[in-house]
């Protein structure tokens, strides 16, 4: 549905004459030093398919708030090709652009963003305003979404009467508002308290399954790339250094960055039995009790250390392999 | 007369920041030489000119002026343009006071007698503000018939509301072009830098010469002032909306029109009522000065004061133009704050919309009556209240004099023999190289090459001027005037930025004190200090203190708790806590307060030309009197702007410089 | 820009509101059939000048039912507003036969109109006390022996010599550069700061000398006396820069634009004929300057004592 390829967007004077010269192999501060440029997005790939939440996540300056921002053309990317269902978004012009911002593509901010001089549903209603919906029809339509992110009877309400959990829900329906293809939500619940924060995930979690958006997501939380993310890409530097479901991500990390971001990270949380299953030792008692490979191991570890025998795990009737409580025991004392 | 150039040392690429230590070395080094060889050269090279001489820069000003004299009507650049431009500002100006101040045709009174201008004001006060507002201005009104001068008080009223009204239609737009495209804005700081650095009356003569004496001059010179904060302060406005809901708007698909007309300006509606506070209150600081050429209103009836001594009624215009401040402060802060509170939706619409109805009725009403009265059209009685505080400030004033003028010729000669001479004397006998090298070299160690350069270009400048001599002797009056304002702004500045208490006290003392047209204090200390440079010098303090000393008490209340605490908890003194902690902390605000201060100070110096100071104001204000001398009072004026220059830059460097070393 | 309903319609009522008031015939009726119109009169920065204008002012209007708009601008400037059409008249003029020529003469855009039947005298003046103390002081050549008496703060190691307005055009600094005299030219920057130095220096016994002129009412109060210079001769002060004599004798007289006395205004005749003695304009300009009156306060005690002369000026 999106297609990113090659994209770069370097900060500075003269940002075409960095990319493929031996300049772009600098480290940022010594780019910085050399030119006065800044790499922010390096060479980045990658495709999101229909449906998907597709995590972007890095720590602050990796380039993540700019790449989301190039996918929008809130910043014009340097160089590269960004396609939209076969649209090149880089080559349309402004009135194009404009469309597509009013009709495919919704954006959710980390300071929300909201009008602080509108009620809450004259910034749901702002982009059907501009649209030229008519005011009785685009009322309509915001009070539906009003109530989709459960915000019912603070529609007359303005923004700095609600909290920050109950803003952020505004700056949702707001995105939800024109019934986008793709919403891109750049570090929403950062600015949010832990436990809010925790709802408003659910929620979003929640709202996927109902709607069913194609969503490009960034954060700095792990816990939360993995939480909602189907694929989660980790950006450093501005460049990806990997991108993989999240059970790929801990299981095999690229390098020692990667490695580094999810040591800490519960692993039993994220892997499934498939990435501790191993090839049953000769001789063992293979009787056990029958697990699928896509429970994870926290789900499955009561089981399994309840367990006498090992326990198979099975697919379409395949043995993938057998899993003792000395596996799991492994990967929760991290020394596998 | 210029406000804060807050905009401009945060961006300065930063000097390398050398040791304290090593600055002030390289500094007593520089006094140290500069005193050495000044007293070493004196009398060399001092550049000294004849008041009745001219040199053939000035004489070639001279032949401009008259070429300009000679072309008014025939050029076709002032055919079909500056006559243009006059004439339509006349017309809009006079459009107004045929309005609310002078008589139209064969009527008696103007379009709107005074009875209906109270009413309507009120409302419409009313209408922006709230009913205390409302009340304020119609007794503020009724108290200017009562002081005599309704119609004056409306000639000024007219001409502030026409040249804010200009500033306001060339300010906000330039402002929002500012705000939205930072490279125009940053083209156009420096310019406005310039226009507030500049002491207000050294444009008078290049404007009249153009423009003739007359309204639009007085309009243009007003609006000339008033221009920058309204354009600063929209730019302002617009910085301060918060980018995310902007991007949120671009995001969405808005145009770029569309996103400045429904997401910046809203939002940034407070801060531009606040900059049109400020406007007004600009316009009105200039009004009593234009009327220098010709003006009308209270500003002319303190110049006329001022001619005749007549310190009496110097004062009771300057109360009505205190009041008109204060009615127009009130209004315009108390709107910008409705303005808040609809924002934060507090505001019962239905009701409000009925109470304003009527209100409209009424002024209707009153509109008529005092078209159809006469005790309705033209406010009646001669201004008893205003007779009697003449009188009292008459009678104030004389025993005053009667008995203390021992005293102050004692300070007088105090200063001037003991301080005031000595400086000038060493300042115009030093050689024109010595004292300018000295200038380069200072802003070379504060602010590096760039400032050296600046600093060069405005000594060969003041040289070019012919009136080096003039200058230096200007520049001493200044420096006197400055070491005081600065001493008490520091003092005072502390004082109230320590205690709450002496702030809600001393603040609106210096708010009027910053209203009051400096010409007023001008008149009794002319009694007080006679014809002398010190007058000046007193009228620069009294002029700049309160603008230094508000930054100063602000920098002191803006310290972090942290720090004070910091500062108790170690179980400093109080005393300790002000000279080791408060102070240091507050440094930029000490330098701030320091240039704001000098700026003030040159711009009152400069004033004090028509009270006997000599000096480069002098030169300005003969210049625009007397014809053979008008080249020599521009250059006089250029001569001002370029020190103001000098002056600003230099402690701007040092403001920059203190901020560094805080860190 | 701002939509506040309720602004704008306050803003509209008061459109409406104006509209239909101006459309109101106003029933305030002025105190004199007009035919005269507007009078641009200049006013210069002294006290003679400002009685004249009172008095002229005060008959135009209640004789004439004209509009006088007084504009404040300096002697010279004046004459810049005749061709601007921004000056109808000069009440007062002293001498400026550079401007007389430049515009009388050769761009006919001005008249003289004669005599205002006032003389007036310009030139060095010392307190009275101290001609007795000092002998030989009222002569110029006695002057450099009595400079130390005139030092003060503003003059260093000079006498300080002081000057009026700045506007006053005076060859002060000239004269004693070509004399060669130990003074310095000090402004006191008006005519009141001059009169009030004298004022003090007489009273208090302080020396002090300065430029001053007559017809002035304070000689009437502190009888100053004239310090004699070297004779005035026609062409002597016509370099500024080498001017070394006494100031010429000015007959004060009135000019107006060519186009005012053109328009037929009755004002014209007015101020063409407009004519008394010094005494008559020292008692309003003192009653202005001690006094305190107002202009028209000033100048209606004096009308009323004097209906004969004004009506004169007004050709009845």
């Amino acid at each position: 549905m999106i297609s990113v390829r090659n994209l770069w967007k370097v900060f500075g004077s003269n940002p075409e004459a960095i990319i493929g010269s031996p300049d772009a192999a600098l480290t940022r501060q010594e780019l910085r030093a050399k030119t006065g440029n800044t790499i922010a997005v390096r060479d980045v790939s990658f495709d999101v398919a229909p449906g998907e939440v597709f995590v972007v996540m890095g720590l602050s300056g990796s380039g993540k708030s700019t790449l989301v921002r190039c996918m929008t053309r809130l910043i014009e990317p340097t160089q590269g090709e960004l396609r939209f269902e076969d649209e090149d978004i880089l080559k349309v012009d402004e009135k194009r652009l404009r469309e597509l911002r009013k009709t495919r593509f919704s954006m959710v901010f980390q300071h929300f963003g909201l009008l602080p001089h509108r009620k809450v549903i004259d910034n749901v209603a702002y982009s059907l305003e501009i649209n030229g919906v008519g005011k009785s029809e685009r009322h309509a339509r915001a009070n539906e979404v009003i109530d989709l992110v459960g915000l019912q009877g603070y529609a007359q309400a303005y923004p700095e009467q609600l909290s920050g959990g109950m803003q952020q829900r505004v700056g949702l329906a707001r995105a939800l508002a024109v019934d986008p293809q793709v919403l891109f939500l750049d570090e929403p619940f950062s600015a949010l308290d832990p436990l809010i924060r925790r709802d408003m995930q659910t929620e979003v979690i929640r709202l996927h399954h109902q709607l069913g958006k194609t969503m490009v997501f960034i954060t700095h939380d792990l816990a939360e790339a993995v939480k909602l993310g189907d694929r989660i890409a980790i950006m450093r530097d501005g460049a990806i250094v990997q991108i993989g479901t999240p059970e790929e991500l801990v299981a095999q990390p690229a390098d020692d960055y990667v490695a580094n971001f999810v040591r800490d990270f519960p692993k039993s949380h994220i892997l499934t039995l498939r990435w501790i299953a191993r090839k049953p030792q000769p001789g063992e008692d293979l009787n056990g009790p029958i697990l699928a490979p896509s429970i994870t191991v926290r789900n499955a570890t009561r089981q399994i250390i309840e367990s006498s025998l090992p326990i198979r795990v099975m697919e379409n009737g395949n043995l993938l392999g057998v899993v003792t409580a000395v596996e799991v025991l492994h990967l929760i004392s991290g020394q596998d | 007369m210029a406000t804060t150039l807050l905009s401009k040392p945060a961006n300065e690429p930063a000097p390398v920041v050398a040791k304290k230590s090593k600055l002030s070395f390289q500094l007593s080094l520089l006094t140290g030489s500069f005193l050495f060889f000044a007293l070493l050269l004196r009398g060399i090279a001092t550049l000294p000119l004849d008041t009745s001489s001219l040199t053939s820069f000035q004489n070639w000003l001279n032949s401009v002026s008259d070429w300009i004299g000679n072309n008014r009507t025939s050029n076709p650049v002032f055919t079909f343009f500056i006559n243009v431009i006059r004439d339509f500002i006349d017309t809009f100006v006079t459009g107004i006071q045929d309005l609310i101040s002078q008589a139209v045709g064969n009527n008696a009174s103007p379009l709107l007698g005074w009875f209906g201008i109270v009413v309507m004001l009120s409302y419409l006060a009313y209408a922006v503000a709230n009913l205390r507002i409302a009340l304020l201005v119609c007794g503020g009104l009724i108290s200017l018939g009562l002081l005599g001068y309704w119609q004056e008080s409306m000639d000024t009223l007219a001409l502030t509301l026409a040249a804010v009204v200009l500033a306001l239609i060339v300010g906000i737009p330039l402002g929002i072009c500012a705000g939205l495209f930072p490279r125009f804005e940053k083209i156009i700081t420096p310019a406005l830098d310039f226009a507030q650095v500049m002491p207000t009356f050294v444009y008078l003569t290049p404007v009249t010469l153009f423009f003739l004496i007359g309204p639009a001059s007085a309009t243009i010179v007003t609006m000339v002032y008033a221009i920058p904060p309204a354009l600063r302060i929209t730019a302002v406005a617009l910085h301060e909306v918060p980018w995310s809901s902007v991007e949120a708007a671009i995001s969405m698909g808005s145009t770029r029109m569309q996103a400045l007309r429904k997401v910046q300006l809203p939002q940034a509606k407070r801060t531009i009522v606040v900059g049109i506070n400020q406007t007004i209150m600009a316009a009105l600081s200039m009004v009593t000065i234009a009327a220098l050429i010709d003006a009308p209103g209270l500003g002319r009836v303190v110049i006329r004061a001022l001619e005749s001594l007549d310190i009496g009624s110097s004062f009771q215009a300057g109360l009505g133009i205190v009041i008109l401040a204060v009615v127009l402060d009130r209004t315009t802060t108390a709107a910008a704050s409705k303005v808040d509170a609809e924002n934060s939706h507090l505001l019962d619409h239905k009701h409000h919309r009925q109470i304003l109805k009527i209100g409209a009725l009424l002024s209707l009403i009153a509109i008529i009556i005092s078209r159809i009265y006469i005790w309705a059209g033209n406010f009646p009685g001669t201004g008893v209240l205003g007779h009697d505080i003449a009188t009292y400030t008459d009678n104030a004033t004389n025993w005053f004099q009667a008995h203390f003028v021992n005293v102050t010729n004692a300070i007088t000669n105090a200063i001037s023999y003991g301080l005031l001479n000595p400086l000038q004397s060493l300042l115009t006998n030093s050689p024109w190289f010595v004292t300018g090298l000295a200038f380069v070299l200072l802003a070379a160690i504060l602010g590096g090459r760039k400032l050296a350069l600046v600093a060069t270009f405005c000594v060969l400048g003041i040289v070019g001027t012919g009136l080096w001599s003039d200058t230096m002797a200007t520049l001493a009056s200044v420096l006197v005037a400055s070491i005081a304002t600065v001493t008490i702004g520091i003092v005072v500045g502390v004082w109230i930025g320590r205690s709450k208490r002496a702030d809600q006290i001393i603040r609106p003392i210096l708010d009027a004190g910053q209203v009051l047209p400096a010409f007023v204090y001008l008149v009794p200390f002319l009694g007080l200090f006679g014809a002398t440079r010190f007058t000046a010098i007193m009228a620069a303090i009294v002029y700049a203190a309160p603008a230094s000393i508000k930054l100063m008490a602000d920098g002191i209340a803006g310290i972090p708790a942290s720090i004070s605490e910091a500062g108790i908890a170690a179980g400093s003194s109080k005393w300790q806590m002000i000279i080791k902690v408060q102070l240091p902390s507050a440094r930029r605000a000490v330098a701030l307060s320091t240039n704001q201060g000098i700026i003030y100070v040159l711009a009152m110096v400069v004033v004090g030309g028509l009270v006997g100071a000599g000096g480069l104001g002098y030169l300005v204000v003969a210049g625009f009197a007397q014809l053979n001398l008008t080249g020599k009072g521009l250059a006089a004026g250029l001569a001002i702007v370029l020190l103001g220059i000098l002056l600003d830059r230099i402690t701007q460097a040092a403001a920059v410089r203190s901020t560094l070393q805080g860190k | 820009m701002f939509k506040s309903h309720r602004f704008r319609r306050g803003a509209t009522l008061m459109l409406v509101v104006s509209a239909i008031t101006f459309a109101l015939p106003a029933a305030v009726p002025a105190q004199a059939a007009a035919s005269c119109g507007t009078v641009n009169l200049a006013d210069n920065a002294w006290v003679g000048y400002e009685a004249d204008l009172a008095v002229v002012s005060y008959v135009l209007k209640n004789s004439l039912g004209c509009k006088v708009v007084v504009k404040n601008i300096s002697e010279q400037v004046s004459w810049q507003g005749f061709p601007t059409g921004q000056v109808d008249a000069i009440l007062e003029n002293w001498g400026h036969e550079d401007l007389a020529a430049k515009y009388i003469t050769k761009q006919k855009v001005a008249v003289d109109l004669g005599s205002t039947g006032n003389n007036g005298v310009i030139g060095w003046y010392v307190v009275p006390w101290m001609v007795a103390k000092y002998p030989g002081i009222t002569n110029y050549k006695n002057l450099n022996k009595y400079a130390s008496l005139f030092k003060t703060s503003e003059s260093g190691s000079m006498g300080a010599f002081l000057d009026g307005d700045p506007s006053y055009v005076t060859n002060d600094a000239a004269i004693i550069k070509n004399l060669k005299l130990n003074y310095k030219v000090i402004f006191t920057g008006s005519e009141a700061a001059l009169i009030t130095s004298f004022r003090t220096a007489q009273a208090q016994k302080k020396p002090m000398i300065g430029y001053f002129y007559e017809p002035q009412w304070f000689l009437a109060e502190v009888p100053l006396v004239h310090v004699t210079l070297p004779k005035w001769t026609t062409g002597c002060d016509a370099n500024p820069k080498t001017v070394a004599c006494d100031y010429p004798p000015y007959p004060l007289n009135k000019v107006a634009s060519v186009k005012f006395m053109n328009s037929g205004s009755p004002a014209a005749t007015v101020i063409k004929n407009f004519k008394w003695t010094n005494a008559d304009q020292n008692s309003v300009a003192k009653s202005l300057a001690v006094g305190k009156l107002t202009d028209d306060a000033a100048a209606k005690i004096w009308v009323d004592a004097h209906p004969a002369i004004v009506k004169a000026w007004l050709g009845k």
